[in-house]
């Protein structure tokens, strides 16, 4: 194999041979320590190493699968809150129209930790629901589900108007239209945002940490104000975040795939 | 097939389409209808599909008048076969089961019977060897005949075509042609809009020629295109004859 192979893709296709994968990725990773190692040398910062992640590995494990489960069922509860929203916006009752635009339009519109505080100390305590974990995954659902929403509306907008015709003129019914015409195309179409926004929603759940949901952003915070070593613990956050959304990236292209058809 | 219309008005916005449109005819086979782009012949098309809902007007098909009540056109039009201009075909199914799908979801045929009659058509209309390939890696003239076979595979009382080869270039056109004559020797009911004006002849047992929405002339195919009476028709023929 010739040298310019191993670093150039024969087209844009990229088809690229596992040599050139292995020799890319390693080369990226050699320049990104090289490049760490001269930042941390700068800072004269006194590494403690991996000896507080052994101390402290009990926290740093129990947070990490808290936040499994919370972005677990927020997942899930996104995804019904958002396909009911789509159901609202396509609804031809005009109340229950508006209400959902205007509702997704305010939780695109405001930050979420904005919402994080109105929600927890707001409704939180005037419906008298205390549980914070409850909380916590209720509003990283709503939050999360106004965006599934759009990314399933835009997704059933895409599908091409005559189909929806030929379904008509085939007798299909409009709860068959959906079942067997628009959604298997659909769910294709919207699995690439849809990865996209699941990483997202499990890298937000960190903002959970400020009404103490006991996750594992918290649980790091919390380490890192009895032994004051933050790059330590950091980077144990960021490795353990990346642990949980490269896994979604790669289902979603599997599953992808798995939906194509003929092209 | 029996089709009389009476009073037919269709407008859309403040543009009147199908205007106090007649039409009566009786025993026949296939009846084409041509005319000038924005004429309003596509809408009668889609009127008499169950698509659209006209302002005013009586429509009686073999002796059945049509409701346009949305529950009864419902009914209505499952049991007519369309085919469209293009993107009949639902791009996430294969050939096959564009065709089965309708039979077993909408008309509760089990699924061995719709497979079968799928097959059978396939293979009258030469794509038997295409029958796993999805709409993608079909020519635009195989997705015509495929969408076409769809229509005949649902035994519907007749088929109407929207100008089934206008998406087309023409070397795909004469084969989706073919597929139609095909379905005129079997004297299958049809009703077609179509742009292709020798086409028009050799299918027609009924030619309607619509502008502004009225029927300006009716008659024989033979007749209709050697004899032409109004003065619309005679420049209409003479320009889509002309090169």
């Amino acid at each position: 194999m010739k040298i310019k192979h191993l670093f150039y893709a024969k087209d844009d296709k990229f088809n690229i041979a596992l040599s050139a994968k292995i020799v890319n990725t390693t080369l990226i990773l050699i320049i990104g320590i090289i490049f760490w190692n001269y930042a941390f040398n700068r800072l004269n910062y006194e590494s403690q190493g991996l000896s507080v992640f052994l101390e402290f590995r009990y926290k740093f494990i129990f947070g990490f699968f808290i936040t499994i489960l919370i972005s677990i069922f927020s997942l899930i509860c996104s995804l019904i809150i958002g396909s009911l929203l789509v159901i609202g916006q396509k609804s031809r009752f005009l109340p229950l129209h508006y209400f959902t635009k205007i509702f997704i339009e305010i939780i695109r519109g405001t930050p979420l930790i904005v919402q994080v505080y109105l929600f927890f100390y707001v409704f939180g305590t005037a419906l008298d629901i205390n549980n914070r974990y409850f909380m916590g995954v209720l509003i990283m659902a709503t939050f999360s589900g106004a965006y599934v929403a759009e990314i399933i509306r835009g997704g059933i907008d895409s599908i091409d108007k005559t189909q929806i015709e030929s379904a008509k003129a085939l007798g299909f019914t409009n709860l068959q239209k959906y079942r067997y015409i628009i959604l298997p195309q659909v769910i294709k179409r919207i699995m690439p945002p849809l990865a996209g926004q699941f990483a997202s929603l499990i890298k937000d759940s960190s903002l959970l940490s400020l009404i103490a949901v006991n996750e594992f952003t918290k649980n790091v915070q919390e380490v890192d104000s009895i032994t004051f070593t933050p790059i330590e613990n950091y980077a144990v956050l960021a490795i353990g975040y990346i642990l949980l959304t490269y896994p979604i990236s790669h289902l979603s292209k599997k599953l992808e795939k798995r939906f194509s058809y003929g092209d | 097939m029996e089709i009389n219309i009476s009073n037919l008005k269709k407008i859309y916005g403040d543009q009147v389409v199908i205007n106090n449109l007649e039409l009566n005819i009786k025993d026949i086979h296939s009846l084409v209808i041509i005319g000038p782009s924005g004429g309003g012949k596509s809408t009668l098309l889609r009127i008499l599909a169950g698509l659209e809902i006209p302002e005013e007007g009586i429509i009686t098909i073999n002796n059945k008048t049509l409701s346009f009540k949305e529950i009864d056109l419902h009914n209505y039009r499952k049991t007519i076969g369309v085919v469209f201009q293009a993107f009949n075909l639902f791009p996430h199914l294969s050939a096959i089961k564009n065709i089965t799908l309708p039979l077993e979801k909408v008309h509760k045929i089990n699924k061995n019977k719709a497979t079968l009659r799928a097959k059978i058509l396939l293979d009258r209309f030469q794509l038997g060897e295409h029958s796993h390939k999805y709409p993608s890696q079909l020519s635009g003239g195989q997705q015509q005949r495929v969408a076409i076979a769809r229509a005949v595979a649902l035994e519907s009382q007749f088929l109407l075509l929207d100008e089934p080869t206008s998406a087309l270039d023409p070397a795909l056109t004469s084969e989706v042609l073919d597929s139609i004559l095909e379905l005129k020797k079997e004297k299958k009911d049809l009703i077609l809009v179509t742009h292709e004006m020798g086409f028009a002849k050799n299918v027609a047992d009924y030619v309607l020629f619509i502008d502004k929405g009225k029927v300006l002339e009716a008659g024989k195919a033979d007749s209709l295109f050697s004899n032409p009476q109004t003065s619309e028709l005679k420049k209409f023929l003479g320009k889509t004859l002309k090169y």
